[in-house]
């Protein structure tokens, strides 16, 4: 039926190629909004222009009354102002939650929130609908500020609720146990920093804007949505909506990125669920660049105070952490657990004795925050780093030998920490080594000495980041604890076909990620199998049953094992079959290679072989399950724990304020490596995004409360262009918690590089007085903050600047259009 | 982002296209390379109801020899621009500045003329038509006339283009052998300025002979910064004359606020920008 060659060569650590890119890169293939069906509507969605405001009247007639228009409707129109889009996470007793229907009603609580849709025959009929929907608003005070917003008497975005503060979270180590009580280690400290932090407001700003097709007309609804979670999704449109479970497909096809964006249950999914249920026909909505960088949700935007205690000789005894957290206006999938998940990182790779984390979520009237590639951690990595410099500031040290005085030592793992987490496996001191090595640390030290000892208007600073972060979301029992709605396990089934090839259904939802590659990489190797005879499915509720889809790190370490242990139990029922093909037991079989052999003889079968004969089962004995296919769901027992060095050489132009990345090397433990190149992709955009945060992304809101970083020409992702080359390598401490040893690739780039360039900067100009800069460290701030510490502040107006846009679009945007 | 619905000619000659512009009245847009334009109508910034296309009217493209002038059709690409090597030998500034926009698609599609009609005050091709005194001819129903550069912007978006006039061509007196430099800063590679300053200089003999310093950004309109020019003429090309002369950069500029950049720190940037770009005109190592 098939040739049976079985592969030498391992797959497991081989730079293959990406299988999915050429139908990727040349977009011949299913993004959603390629998605046409007989006699599909459209829809869009008319939204706010202001923060906060009472809808005072919706005219709609001149709307309807275009050609084209089929139907426009409010949240009353629809039945949907009972329906609140699903928060998962309760993460105290008595958190705050707002109703969250999926347009306005009667108020406005960010702007860019629906207030009305429109359903029209095409595409361009919608945008024109959009613009003659007459909606009547009575403004009221926007809620931006967060401390404000704690304030006593303030405006409250829900006033139901009573208040802003939507929760406060707390752990203290004395309380779990976990370790010693940190305000009596500030008390009894040689030395006390403290230092506050601001984590901006940033935007995903994945490539493929969100779409979505809704086809009512089958016996199961059917959900086409550009998301990273199909599972989550079909479970959520069920409870939320109303509809029966098994009576909804959802399909995530080809997905263009995500980075948490879209890890969400939208008002838009829910919109076009009930629009197409009421008029019978598929309906599609796909959003524009502006309302996705407006309307989708945003990530970070955390006050934090940071204070650490220490000895003189530098070994750390105390970290309190307080965090106010935006929320925005409301509470979206996982909103309010964003935080929390740093909880368990702020004290790092460090051995704190003590250690307190306090988080109050805040309420605005901006557009709800949520996961953002790292969520959470990136958050913890930042402070912590940030403020292990300052402490070496303070004591004079070098901020190297300072980490290295205080983290893990290699032996010591696993290692418990003062969080009450257990770190499986690390081996920082190696990652460092190599690290320094390739970075060339102390030539760069001495040519900073150079340059500040001839006030060089060029200086040179040097950041480090030597992070940890907790991947695999999760075990079940873990979320359990902190009253997160699902558990954390994932799924996987393999079907062994007939002809000998391999389908492999796996749960998590890859959006970019090269999971067919690396799935495919993994099984052929544990099967014994050709890679090509290998194909990957996901991402359609109906061929993959079961899953909790991709984010958090988790699709290797969680989805992938789950992948391997259903591989495994193929094996055992194949083992079985080949024996009785053999006429041999079952112990005397080797399994080699994709070949069962008789121990000491050259008698086998190869899989392929017992496949065939499962499918024929001409002579199979009573009892003998004619199938080969297995399912797994696993469940870790740990997190994994990806960890590294990164070290950042950064210029900085004192006359200008100009930041020049001059040299990056990271050398991260990821685990085991199934596939470098994607790994050495994943690091390479990682960092592209961290550095992002600490040098380029700031979604800014002006005193109205509307977002003027709302085009692409505003919100600065960077490109190649403005990125230095990375020097990149790793070292491998395989995870001991799963049996392939994988920890996890997708954030550590964004995770680590942050500090390390921020704190780069500010160590180029720390001679100078400079103590901090907040992100991003964009050219004008940088300049006030070495012309501040100089003495010679000419402008007193930072905080009334930062409103409005910039040139090119944006002034075009300001001008409301060329001449 | 769909505009709204509008009608479109493709005229094939200047005149079918001033015919077009007057028949269509004031609702009717010139569409060039459509860099600025196309991204206004699907904002839903503007919404003419006419597009008339200068695509189709190959004599708006090309550079030509005429004396002591290069002319250069309004419809050169910025690629064009570029590549050009009449451009690069006897208006190099113009060259330098229109590398640094956008990325490789929008110099393709992107024209000259587009972009000084466009007058966007942070487009970076407006200060090197100051610096170097080009003109601009312009025509309509009533004829053609020729605007210098100093008198054809008008405002933020604003030029002396009246709406059924087209601007056909650009003038540029030769600077063979002139130094130049297009000093831009800004946030990443793919934007516009906050400041920038085109700068054109003649040596002779170890000493500045002539100097063309204009800035971008500072003002709705391009600032021509005579101060500068005065303070390097006749003086020895030399960091200290040249830093010394950069103090006046500021003078009459009413640069704006934006997220970017305050006034008082453009007003900072366009002294040191200018004295980094004269510097380098004048072949000093900034
Ligand atoms: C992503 C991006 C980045 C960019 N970056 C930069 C940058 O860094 N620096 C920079 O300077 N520019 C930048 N641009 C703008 C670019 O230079 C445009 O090409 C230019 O501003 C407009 O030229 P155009 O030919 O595309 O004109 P169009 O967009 O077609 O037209 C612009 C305006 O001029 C009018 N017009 C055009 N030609 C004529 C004519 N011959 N007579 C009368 N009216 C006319 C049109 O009616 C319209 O109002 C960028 C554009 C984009 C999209």
């Amino acid at each position: 039926m098939t040739a049976t060659t079985q592969p030498t060569e391992r797959e497991l650590g081989r730079a293959r190629r990406r299988k999915e890119d050429a139908r990727l890169i040349t977009g011949r293939t299913r993004w959603t909004d390629n998605i046409s069906l007989p006699g599909m509507l459209y829809m869009a969605v008319v939204r706010s222009p202001l923060a906060h405001a009472k809808i005072t009247g919706i005219n709609t007639d001149a709307a309807k009354a275009l050609p084209g228009v089929l139907g426009v409707f409010t949240a009353a129109d629809l039945g949907a102002e009972g329906i609140s889009l699903p928060c998962a996470w309760q993460i105290t007793p008595d958190m705050k939650s707002p109703k969250a229907p999926p347009l306005a009603v009667d108020t406005v609580h960010f702007a860019g929130e629906g207030v009305a849709v429109v359903v029209t025959r095409d595409a361009a009929s919608a945008e024109d609908a959009v613009e003659a929907v007459q909606v009547e608003y009575d403004p009221l005070e926007p809620v931006l500020d967060m401390e404000a917003a704690l304030a006593d008497g303030a405006t409250l975005v829900h006033p139901d609720l009573g208040t802003n503060r939507n929760a406060l979270w707390v752990f203290d180590s004395a309380e779990a146990g976990s370790g010693g009580d940190v305000e009596q280690a500030i008390r009894d400290a040689e030395i006390v920093v403290k230092r506050r932090f601001r984590q901006q407001r940033l935007i995903p700003a994945f490539m493929e804007p969100r779409s979505v097709v809704v086809d009512p007309t089958g016996e199961q609804l059917t959900m086409w949505s550009a998301t990273q979670v199909p599972h989550i999704l079909k479970t959520m449109a069920s409870l939320t909506l109303g509809m029966p479970e098994h009576k909804v497909r959802v399909i995530a096809p080809d997905v263009g990125g995500g980075f948490g964006g879209k890890l969400q249950v939208t008002p838009e999914e829910a919109l076009a669920l009930l629009v197409a249920r009421r008029m019978g026909k598929p309906v599609k909505w796909t959003e524009t660049r502006s309302e996705s960088l407006l309307a989708a949700h945003h990530g970070r935007d955390q006050i934090q105070d940071i204070t650490i205690a220490a000895r003189r000789d530098g070994t750390v005894t105390g970290l309190k952490v307080e965090l106010i957290a935006d929320m925005g206006a409301y509470l979206r999938l996982v909103t309010p657990g964003i935080p929390i998940l740093g909880a368990f990182m702020f004290n790092s790779i460090y051995k704190f004795p003590a250690y307190r984390f306090a988080s109050t979520n805040v309420f605005t009237t901006k557009t709800p925050t949520d996961a953002y590639r790292g969520a959470g951690r990136p958050e913890a990595t930042f402070a912590i780093e940030r403020i292990m410099d300052e402490l070496a500031a303070e004591l004079g040290r070098d901020p190297m030998e300072l980490r290295e005085q205080n983290w893990i030592k290699h032996e010591e793992f696993p290692f418990t920490t003062v969080a009450g987490l257990t770190y499986d496996s690390g081996n920082y001191e190696a990652a460092t080594a190599k690290a320094r090595e390739l970075f060339d640390y102390d030539g760069l030290r001495a040519e900073q000495r150079r340059r500040r000892e001839a006030d060089d208007p060029v200086q040179l600073g040097i950041g480090i980041s030597t992070y940890t972060e907790m991947c695999g979301l999760a075990p079940s029992r873990v979320l359990g604890a902190l009253s997160y709605g699902a558990g954390g396990w994932e799924h996987a089934s393999i079907r062994m076909l007939a002809s000998g090839k391999v389908e492999v259904v796996t749960g998590v939802s890859p959006h970019g990620q090269g999971h067919e590659t690396a799935w495919s990489q993994i099984i052929a190797d544990r099967l014994g199998v050709p890679f090509e005879d290998v194909e990957v499915l996901h991402g359609d509720t109906q061929i993959s049953s079961k899953g909790l889809d991709t984010y958090g790190s988790r699709s290797l370490a969680v989805g992938g094992v789950a992948a391997v242990k259903a591989a495994d139990k193929v094996i055992e029922k194949a083992r079985k079959v080949a024996a009785h093909m053999l006429e041999c037991s079952e112990a005397d079989l080797d399994f080699i290679q994709g070949k069962f052999t008789i121990k000491g003889t050259n008698r086998g079968v190869t899989i392929q072989e017992v496949t065939l004969a499962a499918f024929t089962s001409h002579n199979f004995p009573e009892g003998m399950e004619p199938s080969l296919d297995s399912d797994y769901t696993f469940d870790p027992e740990n997190f994994s724990f990806p960890h590294g060095t990164h070290l950042c050489a950064a210029e900085v132009d004192t006359e200008t304020g100009w930041v020049t990345i001059q040299q990056y090397v990271c050398v991260d433990d990821v685990g085991t490596v199934v596939n470098p190149l994607i790994v050495e992709g994943q690091v390479q955009g990682g960092l592209a995004q961290g550095i992002a945060q600490a040098l380029f992304e700031e979604a800014i809101y002006d005193e109205g409360g509307n977002l003027v970083t709302g085009t692409l020409a505003d919100y600065l992702v960077p490109s190649a262009a403005d990125l230095p080359h990375f020097t990149t390598d790793r070292t491998e401490t395989p995870a001991t918690t799963n049996p392939l040893g994988v920890k996890g690739v997708g954030e550590a780039g964004t995770i680590a590089s942050t500090p390390a360039v921020v704190n780069a900067v500010l160590d180029a100009v720390r001679h100078l007085g400079v103590t901090n800069i907040d992100m991003p460290c964009a050219p004008q701030r940088v300049w006030r903050a070495v012309q501040a510490a100089r003495g010679a502040a000419k402008s007193t107006s930072e905080h009334t600047t930062e409103t409005a846009a910039g040139g090119g679009l944006g002034s075009i945007d300001a001008q409301g259009g060329t001449q | 982002m769909i505009p709204s619905a509008f009608d479109y000619v493709a005229p094939t000659t200047v005149d079918e296209a001033i015919q077009a512009l007057s028949q269509a009245g004031d609702d009717a847009k010139i569409l060039a390379g459509g860099q600025s334009l196309v991204p206004v109508l699907r904002l839903r910034l503007a919404a003419p109801t006419m597009l008339v296309d200068l695509n189709k009217i190959s004599e708006l493209r090309g550079v030509r020899d005429d004396g002591n002038v290069i002319v250069v059709g309004a419809m050169t690409t910025h690629h064009d621009v570029i590549n050009d090597p009449l451009i690069r030998e006897h208006a190099a500034l113009l060259a330098l500045a229109t590398q640094t926009i956008g990325d490789p698609q929008i110099r393709h599609r992107g024209t000259l003329g587009g972009a000084l009609v466009h007058a966007d005050p942070a487009g970076d091709l407006l200060a090197p038509a100051v610096a170097l005194d080009a003109e601009m001819v312009i025509v309509g129903p009533g004829g053609r006339r020729t605007v210098p550069a100093s008198e054809f912007f008008v405002d933020l978006f604003t030029t002396a283009v009246q709406p059924d006039e087209v601007l056909i061509e650009i003038r540029i007196p030769k600077k063979t052998g002139w130094g130049a430099h297009y000093e831009k800063f800004q946030r990443v590679a793919q934007a516009w300025s906050i400041v920038a300053v085109a700068a054109a200089v003649r040596t002779e003999g170890g000493s500045i002979a002539e100097a063309r310093v204009a800035l971008t950004n500072m003002a709705a309109t391009p600032v021509h910064a005579t101060g500068v020019e005065q303070a390097l003429v006749g003086q020895p090309a030399t960091a200290e004359t040249i830093r010394a002369a950069a103090e006046h950069a500021a003078e009459g500029t009413s640069p704006m606020s934006d997220g970017n950049a305050d006034p008082d720190y453009r007003e900072h940037l366009a002294r040191v920008l200018t004295q980094r770009a004269v510097a380098s005109a004048a072949g000093l190592a900034a």
